[in-house]
């Protein structure tokens, strides 16, 4: 009787054998790659409005702030996004009948808001809160980028918990002075960490609890 | 294998989870929502309605307005605070436009919008601050309300503010602490 198995079978068998394991390993690697690249947490990725709203034109090129039209911002939880009539308070006037500003026109006439797409979304089991981040010397720019240069709004951050860890345990990296929280661009001092300690003190950041996990699953 | 096929049923049932808690069955604050006819979560308050601890019965601070004519008085005193205050709220929300200093030339003046009046002038520095309160909250021509986005008490003090540009537009070197006024003097060459 002829053998059965060849000797190649050797190679196959080894290559099953190990081959198996790292194929496995491998498409882990990709699918975690993939679950952590930018295409999937879509940072760095402009995202379809309704409006081609530009953060460039109206805060760096006519200098409005940010809390024109996120209006909440230092009193509550939520940002909040502009409503129609702040829009139409310049558009009733300026760019009146630019076809790009339909949708805004239509809205104010319907009465229904415009939908914008979201850009930042954290799960629902995470409580968040901007108020005290603002308040406290937090700047939308440390969370949010450089704003004023996105002609289309985009993620700067996939909102990992590690990264919301990382703040909380050390917050004297990256504080400012209360009053430059909206200056986009501000620039980090060289002596950070002594400004940090000292701004730590200055406006009662408590850091006792900030990692405990229910300050953020409630 | 037991183990292993444990394993897989509780990864495939954890990632079922995930879903449902993150994105949970209630309304989020300014989410579609087609149940409602403009299509919003966010539900409009209704007309007469007065929330707890907001009766604004105080007609002078709610609305500028003693029994209809407009009211010459802040409802508080002025303090440095509220005209350091009011400087932010001015510079967010009216600056786009009145300029800075009021003067009427803001940026948005320059893109082409139609020019404000400028604050100082006189028949503006005369008029009551019920007045100003008014313009903010109900809109004055062209110009849209900012009740919903500046609170009672911001409006009063921007107005306060606006009171302190019109007074530095029309001083002299005499309403300068003498302390103070060398150095101006100075400065100037
Ligand atoms: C003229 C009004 C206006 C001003 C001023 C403005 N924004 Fe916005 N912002 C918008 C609108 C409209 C959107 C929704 C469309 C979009 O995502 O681009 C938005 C979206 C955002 C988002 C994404 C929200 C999300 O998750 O969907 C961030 C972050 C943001 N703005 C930050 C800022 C910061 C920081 C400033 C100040 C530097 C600022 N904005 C100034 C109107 C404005
Ligand atoms: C404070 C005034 C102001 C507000 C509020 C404002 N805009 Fe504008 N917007 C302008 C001006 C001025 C221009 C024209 C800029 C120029 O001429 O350089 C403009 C231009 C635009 C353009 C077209 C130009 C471009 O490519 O960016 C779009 C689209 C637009 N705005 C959308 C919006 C939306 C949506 C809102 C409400 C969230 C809004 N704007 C709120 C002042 C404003
Ligand atoms: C500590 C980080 C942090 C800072 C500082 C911060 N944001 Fe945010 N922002 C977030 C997160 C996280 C979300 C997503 C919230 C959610 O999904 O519930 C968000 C969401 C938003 C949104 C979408 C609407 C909303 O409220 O969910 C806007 C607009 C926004 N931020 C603007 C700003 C502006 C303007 C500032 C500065 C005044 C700012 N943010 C400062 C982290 C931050
Ligand atoms: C860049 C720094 C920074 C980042 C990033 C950051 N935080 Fe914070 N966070 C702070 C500081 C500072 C405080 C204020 C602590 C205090 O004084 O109570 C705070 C406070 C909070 C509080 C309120 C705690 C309380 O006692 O009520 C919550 C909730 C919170 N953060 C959630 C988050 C979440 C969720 C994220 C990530 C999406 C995040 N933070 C990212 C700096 C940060
Ligand atoms: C500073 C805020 C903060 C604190 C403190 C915090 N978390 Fe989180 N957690 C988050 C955020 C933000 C997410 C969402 C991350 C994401 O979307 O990838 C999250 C997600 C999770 C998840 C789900 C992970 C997933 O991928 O599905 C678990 C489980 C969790 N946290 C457990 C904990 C535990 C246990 C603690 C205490 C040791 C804790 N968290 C403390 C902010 C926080
Ligand atoms: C989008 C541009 C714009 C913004 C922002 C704006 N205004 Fe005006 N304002 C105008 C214009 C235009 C007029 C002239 C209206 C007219 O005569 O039709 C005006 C008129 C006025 C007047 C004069 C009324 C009179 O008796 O002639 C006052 C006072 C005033 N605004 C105060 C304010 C204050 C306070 C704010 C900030 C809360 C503000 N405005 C924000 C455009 C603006």
């Amino acid at each position: 009787m002829a053998q059965l198995f060849k000797k190649r079978a050797n190679v196959i068998a080894r290559l099953i054998i190990f081959g198996g394991p790292a194929l496995f390993l491998a498409i882990c690697a990709i699918i975690y790659g993939f679950g952590r690249s930018d295409f999937w947490t879509r940072v760095d990725n402009p995202l379809n409005q309704p409006v081609p709203f530009s953060h460039k034109h109206h805060v760096d090129g006519l200098g409005i702030d940010c809390r024109y039209c996120h209006t909440s911002v230092e009193q509550s939880s939520f940002a909040g996004l502009p409503s129609t009539e702040t829009c139409m308070t310049c558009h009733s006037q300026i760019w009146k009948d630019a076809p790009v500003l339909e949708p805004v026109r239509a809205s104010f006439q319907t009465g229904r808001p415009i939908q914008w797409t979201r850009v930042y979304d954290l799960p629902d089991y995470v409580y968040f809160d901007h108020s005290i981040h603002v308040n406290k010397g937090v700047s939308c720019a440390t969370c949010h980028g450089r704003v004023d240069e996105m002609p289309i709004t985009w993620k700067t951050q996939p909102l990992y918990m590690r990264w919301c860890l990382d703040c909380h345990r050390h917050p004297e990296e990256n504080l400012r002075p209360p009053q430059e929280v909206f200056d986009m661009q501000y620039q980090r001092p060289e002596n950070q960490s002594t400004l940090g300690r000292q701004l730590v003190l200055e406006n009662h950041v408590h850091q006792q609890g900030l990692t405990d996990c229910y300050t953020c699953h409630r | 294998m037991k183990l292993l096929v444990t394993a897989l049923v509780l990864s495939v049932i954890s990632t079922g989870c995930r879903k449902g808690m993150v994105n949970q069955q209630y309304l989020k604050p300014l989410a579609e929502e087609e149940f409602f006819k403009d299509g919003s979560a966010s539900r409009p308050i209704p007309p007469h309605t007065v929330a707890r601890s907001h009766l604004n019965e105080d007609a002078h601070f709610f609305e500028g307005k003693i029994d209809g004519r407009l009211v010459t008085t802040f409802p508080a005193p002025v303090t440095r605070e509220m005209i350091a205050h009011g400087r932010e709220g001015f510079d967010i929300y009216c600056a786009v436009c009145h300029g800075r200093t009021g003067a009427g030339d803001g940026m948005i003046v320059q893109r082409g919008f139609p020019p404000p009046p400028s604050l100082h002038e006189e028949r503006l520095r005369q008029a009551p601050v019920g007045h100003f309160f008014d313009v903010i909250t109900n809109g004055y021509g062209i110009m849209y309300p900012y009740a919903s986005r500046v609170t009672a008490a911001d409006r009063w003090a921007i107005i306060a503010y606006i009171r302190a540009l019109q007074l530095s537009q029309h001083s002299t070197l005499d309403d300068v602490e003498p302390a103070e006024r060398e150095h101006l003097q100075t400065a100037e060459k």
